[in-house]
């Protein structure tokens, strides 16, 4: 398994690890059943997403991918979150395994599902924004 | 962790995949790969003669090892090769006297278990047997599952993942008694257990070198006398023209070499490397949640195989290894698919519990220091890898629970 210095820099050290206890947006996705989970905390102020934290039950790159997409939304505006794409954080990485891109994928739908809890908290139907979240229980090959 | 780091070493812990080529056998090989020693086997110089000779001398010495007859070694590429031609040669052999019917078990190699699937393609018929929860088989059930046409019962000596030692003279009196053919594939094995195809009746055996600190890209099939089958590599006359191809020579003498010493003092090094594997299993078993993958007697003296619950394989694999620790897991992200492992997955463990299992192999190399650095850094490592996992505080606050099997 061949990881880039970023993704076992990112392993090694993994930013924001751990929960925001005020967080206004949580979200999990994964099962671990597959293997994978990932829950993402978000501290949303005015718009813009002033704390990101995470914990995450996975491989290296599970863990260097929830890094990575907690920096890079880490400061931004709800809208730019939104805009997160699993490629983005693919390349933030120097790249993947392609058996891999499956973690990229759940980081950019735990932040999403993060997201959605706020707007649920908020009293906003996430529906028309986010469209519908995955099915949590099947071990899917993205 | 970063204390840890501070001390760090390099530890081996992971033999069952590979070995480091001994001092004793490197330079046994070396002389074989220049000057005086490249000749050609098949040549009829003297250069070429030596290494014919050398090649004979080190096929009696791989059957010395195994109680066969130096021309019933055949030398093969590795042990996946020996596998292979044993099963799909009998195959093959026996389909003609209507005879298509295998009996192997559900946690074989990939090298076992995949031809089978090959040979299911082509119309034979394959009987899984299922292991039970330690990992072990009941000779009984092969004698149940053999048919008038069975053509071959191949059973592993040991599991390459858990260690455990299966029941093979017992298997291979009854299948002698029925009249059918018996392989087993000895990769792991070999120089850790006391073999001898006569007395145990085994009929073909596979081995390979690396596994015995001999290179890789080196094995050999005992092939019982008497029993043909078609060849897996056709070509020229090498192997008394049953498997084809100029012979690795340095390779092969190193494994006659490597063999030699690695069965020399087996009962010796069960005496040294058993209490060191022990310790390590019992110190992780501190370790909540944790649990032994196997049967904890029947199993090879080096193989320790544990699952923590709400960490992740692979993870562990890697924080191990900032910490110079190599080791093995049969996690999904470790097998390069989205199962786990399907030997955790054949004892009836639930895929949470296989994805947090962790191999550790150790060897008569291994010292008490390498062992104590090995239960301090997969504490450290376990710890870690848990205390960033939501599955973990879940388990701990009861939210979520998981039964360790099916």
């Amino acid at each position: 398994m061949l990881y880039s210095d970023k993704v076992l820099e990112h392993f090694s050290n993994p930013h924001n690890v751990g929960e925001i206890p005020d967080a206004n947006g949580v979200g999990e996705v994964g099962n671990a059943k597959c293997g994978d989970i990932m829950k993402m905390y978000l501290k949303i102020q005015d718009g813009v997403i002033t704390d990101a934290k995470f914990k995450t039950f996975g491989c290296g790159a599970a863990i260097a991918t929830s890094s990575m997409a907690t920096d890079m939304i880490k400061g931004s505006t709800i809208e730019d979150a939104l805009k997160l794409s699993n490629q983005a954080v693919v390349d933030a990485l120097d790249g993947l395994p392609a058996s891999k891109i499956h973690c990229s994928v759940l980081a950019e739908q735990a932040v999403k599902a993060a997201l959605a809890d706020y707007y649920q908290r908020q009293g906003v139907d996430p529906k028309p924004i986010l469209g519908d979240l995955p099915d949590g229980d099947a071990c899917h090959m993205h | 962790m970063n204390e840890m780091l501070n001390k760090k070493r390099f530890v081996y812990a992971d033999n069952a995949a590979t070995t480091q080529i001994s001092e004793e056998v490197f330079q046994t090989m070396l002389p074989w790969l220049r000057e005086n020693g490249y000749g050609n086997p098949s040549s009829i110089y003297e250069l070429g003669r030596r290494a014919g000779f050398a090649i004979e001398d080190a096929r009696k010495k791989v059957a010395d090892a195994l109680g066969a007859q130096p021309n019933e070694i055949y030398f093969t590429g590795c042990g996946s090769e020996s596998d292979n031609w044993a099963i799909k040669g009998v195959a093959h052999k026996l389909a003609a006297k209507g005879k298509k019917h295998i009996i192997t078990s559900a946690f074989e190699h990939h090298a076992v278990l995949h031809t089978c699937a090959a040979l299911e393609k082509e119309g034979f018929e394959v009987t899984y047997l299922p292991v039970g929860p330690l990992g072990l088989l009941d000779p009984k059930q092969v004698a149940d599952a053999i048919r008038p046409d069975t053509a071959l019962v191949t059973i592993m000596y040991a599991n390459n993942e858990i260690g455990t030692i299966q029941p093979i003279p017992e298997i291979g009196a009854i299948c002698r008694e029925r009249g059918v053919l018996f392989h087993t594939d000895a990769v792991q094995a070999v120089g850790n257990v006391p073999i001898n195809v006569k007395e145990q009746q085994i009929d073909l055996l596979s081995l390979s070198g690396h596994k015995l600190h001999a290179p890789k890209g080196v094995g050999a099939l005992y092939i019982k006398k008497g029993i043909i089958f078609p060849n897996l590599i056709d070509g020229g006359e090498q192997e008394r023209g049953r498997r084809a191809g100029t012979e690795n020579v340095a390779s092969i003498i190193a494994l006659g070499r490597a063999i030699e010493l690695a069965c020399a003092d087996i009962p010796q090094k069960i005496a040294k490397v058993t209490p060191m594997r022990n310790r390590i299993i019992d110190a992780l078993l501190e370790l909540p949640m944790s649990r032994l993958n196997g049967d904890r007697e029947k199993r090879l003296m080096g193989n320790a195989n544990l699952s923590f619950v709400g960490a992740e394989g692979e993870a562990l694999l890697l924080g191990l290894d900032m910490m110079g620790v190599c080791a093995s897991s049969g996690s999904a992200c470790t097998t390069g698919s989205l199962d786990p492992s399907h030997v955790l997955l054949s004892l009836g463990l639930c895929h949470e519990v296989a994805h947090g299992s962790l191999r550790l192999t150790i060897s008569d190399w291994t010292t008490e220091e390498d062992v104590d650095y090995i239960i301090q850094a997969v504490k450290t490592v376990v710890e870690r890898t848990r205390n960033m996992s939501p599955l973990w505080e879940d388990l701990q606050t009861g939210k979520k629970t998981v039964p360790f099997s099916r």
